[in-house]
């Protein structure tokens, strides 16, 4: 049973990655005033382009700066539709997810003609565990041991540093000349204006940060958590990162334990498949995979208060007379 | 050659600024000279082109001609940074206050020391101590925005300006959302600064407020300067005759009030909004027949749900509301049409957003709420061509400029806009016609004719309720005045026993002395 136990957290750990790199790429550019429903498709582009890369030069490294570039472009094409022409955020955002969606397949079946994936990656073209010291000697004490051998030991580097991230957030948005700039962008940008700070880069830089953390996600997805590309392997991991960051009502800690929380429903999920339940029985497959969204849409709905977005979200800048 | 010489006793000096936005001239050549150390008021009618002159000045424009002059010096400013840095300092009409901040982290933001806020912060804590100290300007500094007064937002924003280093500070309209005792606190402030050798550049259109603290007035009329003067050699008049460009009554000319039956009352009348607050608290009201009530208060104290839930737009909670022989309670709510059936007239307080549809046409918003009726709705489509001639002729009868019914509601004048729309209620011929905000964004012209028109309809034995925060206004039209605060009547006072102080320290709910003792027999706690 608490080997069971372990085994669920260790797996929360490794599905919540992916979404709180992203929720945190969320985070920065919610908080600059620009919606970011587009991270589904960074992480699509991104991760596509991180296990190209790896595959082709043999070095995940390669592949993770591959697919953070490529999440840092997707990003400018986001800022330069919605903030340079004062676009729809909403409509710029679903044009970058459609356009990752249909691209990756298509490149991935030119390039290497296996149906839109890449070949499996092995060795160096992954990420790979990393042992924390004295893990192995630690792992027969009881409870603690096991714990600290069992469940945070083990993990990628990405894991870490995502989680390492979230302090660091917030200690740029509470602590920084830029994260005071930041926040107040999203909620009165004509504030900032008037400061004389320019609201245009403000907000640029912070979809720049947002692209290169949803670059790790997704180089995280395809060269870490898997072993290549697989067409729409995002599955709508960016949907629910958003909805982490709503859940977290945009604090970095706060969205941390959203993503922890989905991305335990969602090891759940993969736990109970075959597993008899008293009373119900075997449940089918299906009803436990859609189990993580239902209870996202309840939670959303009822159980989290008031979430109050950013006032000046999804406004493009105007100059007022 | 003088012309040209640099004046160090000028704090600013405009040459030959000129701006256009398309077909509009919005600033025409303008020269502006402000000597050091003195209160300069511009004063100018809604469009005149006010706004836009001070937006240049703060380099959120940059003007298409003409040079500014900071202190002698000809200063570019393509934008607010270099406007701060030459010690320019703006306080907007609409605040430029982060909300969810601290007034702490807001004076600091965009003059930040350093990339870690700590140190900005720190010092920021005793430069403010010090500001407060000097200029009477106390403000809870770790309080957030939201949570402060507007009057003290408005503090904050000054400090805000002087923290920067501001040596010209511009107030744009500043005494707006003020009680009359906050104005009072404000022009202390401005005195205390110009005294330290601060300019002050007011802009406002409020004559009143020119005469009471001004050393020197500009005059601006349809984009262009129209004249200089000194403070002390003009009138309350003059000024409004050359903003205005022709001679305006400015006093209300009516004949004392002869209030018939009760039309319209209210009893126990308590309206929640959804947030759970009492917005307003067991409120008894009568309106009779042939007088204006004016309810006076620091807009937000619940005028406006009191407008709207007579209008039928909210539903009441508690207590009642009787028209004629009509109840409207929490058990048997009414609409805005059914009200309007009962012959009540309403001209919402935003006429933007509640009076009339921005996109929609003239004609168009001239029939809402009443489109309905048959004179504009055949069988299948609407009679447009009667539609227009309706319009038309309520354009006629008002002087709506221009006279054009098919013209966009949104690119009318606030002016015409309201004539538009109280020309519309007016023309049901109602009973009770209540109106918010009658002059609000209006320039004088069309304020006294709106007044006079008022006047008419009470003296046609209709009552009027009259909803405004123009204190002013409410004194001229009233033939009673009650008011607010905190969703409660403070109290009543007959329009020839109210003034200005009276009527601004019960909007603070302080009873003053002279009605206490009046009031014991009638009023319980």
């Amino acid at each position: 049973m608490f080997d069971t136990i372990i085994l669920l957290l260790d797996a929360t750990l490794r599905v919540a990655t992916p979404l709180l790199l992203l929720a945190l790429a969320g985070l920065f550019s919610e908080r600059s005033g620009v919606v970011n429903i587009a991270l589904e498709g960074k992480l699509l582009g991104s991760a596509f382009a991180a296990a190209a890369t790896s595959y082709a030069t043999g070095s995940v490294w390669m592949g993770l700066l591959a697919g953070m570039a490529t999440g840092f472009a997707l990003a400018m094409v986001h800022g330069f539709a919605s903030i340079t022409h004062r676009g729809d955020q909403i409509v710029s955002g679903t044009a970058i997810n459609m356009l990752a969606a249909g691209l990756t397949v298509t490149l991935g079946r030119y390039w290497f003609e296996q149906g839109g994936q890449t070949p499996s990656l092995v060795g160096d073209q992954r990420f790979q565990a990393i042992d924390l010291p004295l893990a192995g000697m630690l792992q027969d004490v009881p409870l603690i041991g096991s714990l600290y051998s069992k469940l945070l030991s083990g993990h990628n580097l990405l894991v870490y540093l995502a989680f390492a991230l979230v302090p660091v957030s917030w200690w740029i948005l509470q602590r920084t000349r830029f994260g005071l700039r930041l926040r107040a962008v999203g909620e009165n940008p004509h504030s900032v204006d008037t400061a004389g700070v320019s609201v245009t880069w403000l907000r640029y830089r912070a979809l720049m940060i947002a692209g290169l953390l949803a670059g790790i996600a997704g180089a995280y997805l395809s060269t870490a958590h898997s072993a290549g590309f697989v067409p729409n392997m995002s599955a709508g991991k960016g949907f629910i990162a958003l909805a982490a960051l709503i859940f977290g009502k945009w604090r970095p800690v706060s969205v941390m334990f959203g993503c922890l929380l989905f991305g335990f429903l969602d090891a759940l999920a993969v736990r109970l498949q075959g597993v008899e339940i008293p009373v119900i029985g075997e449940v089918p497959v299906q009803a436990i995979e859609v189990l993580p969204y239902v209870l996202t849409v309840l939670l959303l709905a009822g159980f989290i208060g008031k979430a109050i977005a950013p006032k000046a979200v999804g406004q493009p800048y105007v100059k007022s007379r | 050659m003088s012309d040209s010489r640099p004046n160090q006793a000028l704090a600013l000096e405009l040459r030959g600024i000129d701006k256009r936005f398309g077909d509009v001239h919005a600033n025409n050549n303008i020269n502006l000279q402000v000597p050091k150390g003195t209160v300069h008021g511009i004063i100018g009618e809604n469009g005149a082109g006010k706004s836009t002159l001070m937006n240049i000045i703060y380099g959120f424009y940059e003007a298409d001609q003409g040079d500014i002059l900071v202190g002698g010096q000809i200063c570019h400013i393509p934008n607010s940074r270099e406007a701060i840095a030459a010690g320019i300092g703006m306080v907007h009409q609409h605040f430029m206050l982060v909300d969810n901040f601290t007034v702490l982290e807001n004076v600091v933001l965009g003059a930040e020391d350093g990339a870690m806020l700590n140190v900005s912060l720190r010092k920021a804590r005793k430069e403010l101590q010090r500001l407060a100290h000097e200029y009477q300007l106390d403000v809870p500094l770790d309080a957030t925005i939201d949570e402060l007064p507007v009057g003290l937002q408005q503090r904050v924003e000054i400090l805000k300006a002087l923290y920067r280093g501001a040596k010209v500070l511009i107030l744009d309209e500043p005494t707006g959302v003020l009680t009359p005792q906050e104005t009072d606190h404000l022009f202390r402030i401005l005195h205390s600064l110009r005294d330290q050798g601060v300019t002050i550049l007011l802009i406002t259109h409020k004559l009143r407020e020119i005469l009471a603290i001004t050393d020197n007035v500009s005059v601006m009329r349809q984009g262009q300067m129209v004249g200089h003067v000194k403070t002390s050699e003009t009138s309350k008049e003059e000024l409004a005759e050359l903003m205005v460009g022709r001679k305006v009554r400015l006093k209300v000319e009516k004949q004392d009030a002869t209030p018939g039956e009760v039309l319209l009352s209210t009893e126990k009348l308590t309206y929640t909004d959804s947030r759970g607050v009492d917005m307003l608290k067991a409120v008894d009201l009568e309106i009779r027949a042939g007088e204006v009530v004016g309810v006076a208060g620091v807009s937000g104290n619940g005028q406006s749900e009191l407008m709207e839930v007579l209008a039928g737009i909210l539903e009441p909670t508690k207590g009642e509301v009787k028209i004629g022989s009509n109840r409207i309670t929490a058990d048997t709510p009414s609409s805005a049409k059914l009200v309007r059936e009962m012959k009540v007239g309403h001209v919402p307080e935003d006429r933007l957003s509640m009076g009339l549809v921005k996109n929609f046409s003239a004609e168009e918003s001239a029939i809402l709420g009443i489109q309905e009726q048959p004179r504009f709705n055949g069988q299948w489509l609407s009679k447009r061509k009667d539609i227009t001639e309706y319009c038309q002729g309520l354009m006629e009868e008002w002087d709506v400029r221009p006279r054009n019914p098919k013209l966009r509601s949104s690119l009318f004048s606030g002016g015409n806009q309201q004539k538009l729309i109280i020309a519309r209620e007016v023309d049901q011929d109602p009973d009770v016609l209540m109106i918010g905000q009658p002059t609000r964004g209006v320039d004088i012209g069309a304020i006294e004719y709106i007044h006079k028109r008022i006047i008419d309809m009470r003296d046609q034995g209709k009552g009027v309720l009259l909803v405004s925060v123009e204190l002013d206004e409410i004194l001229a039209l009233s033939d009673r005045i009650i008011v607010m605060f905190d969703g409660q009547i403070v109290g009543e006072v007959a329009a020839d026993k109210a003034n200005e102080r009276i009527l601004g320290m019960m909007m603070a709910n302080v009873i003053p002395d002279e009605l206490k003792q009046a009031d014991t027999a009638g009023e319980a706690l």
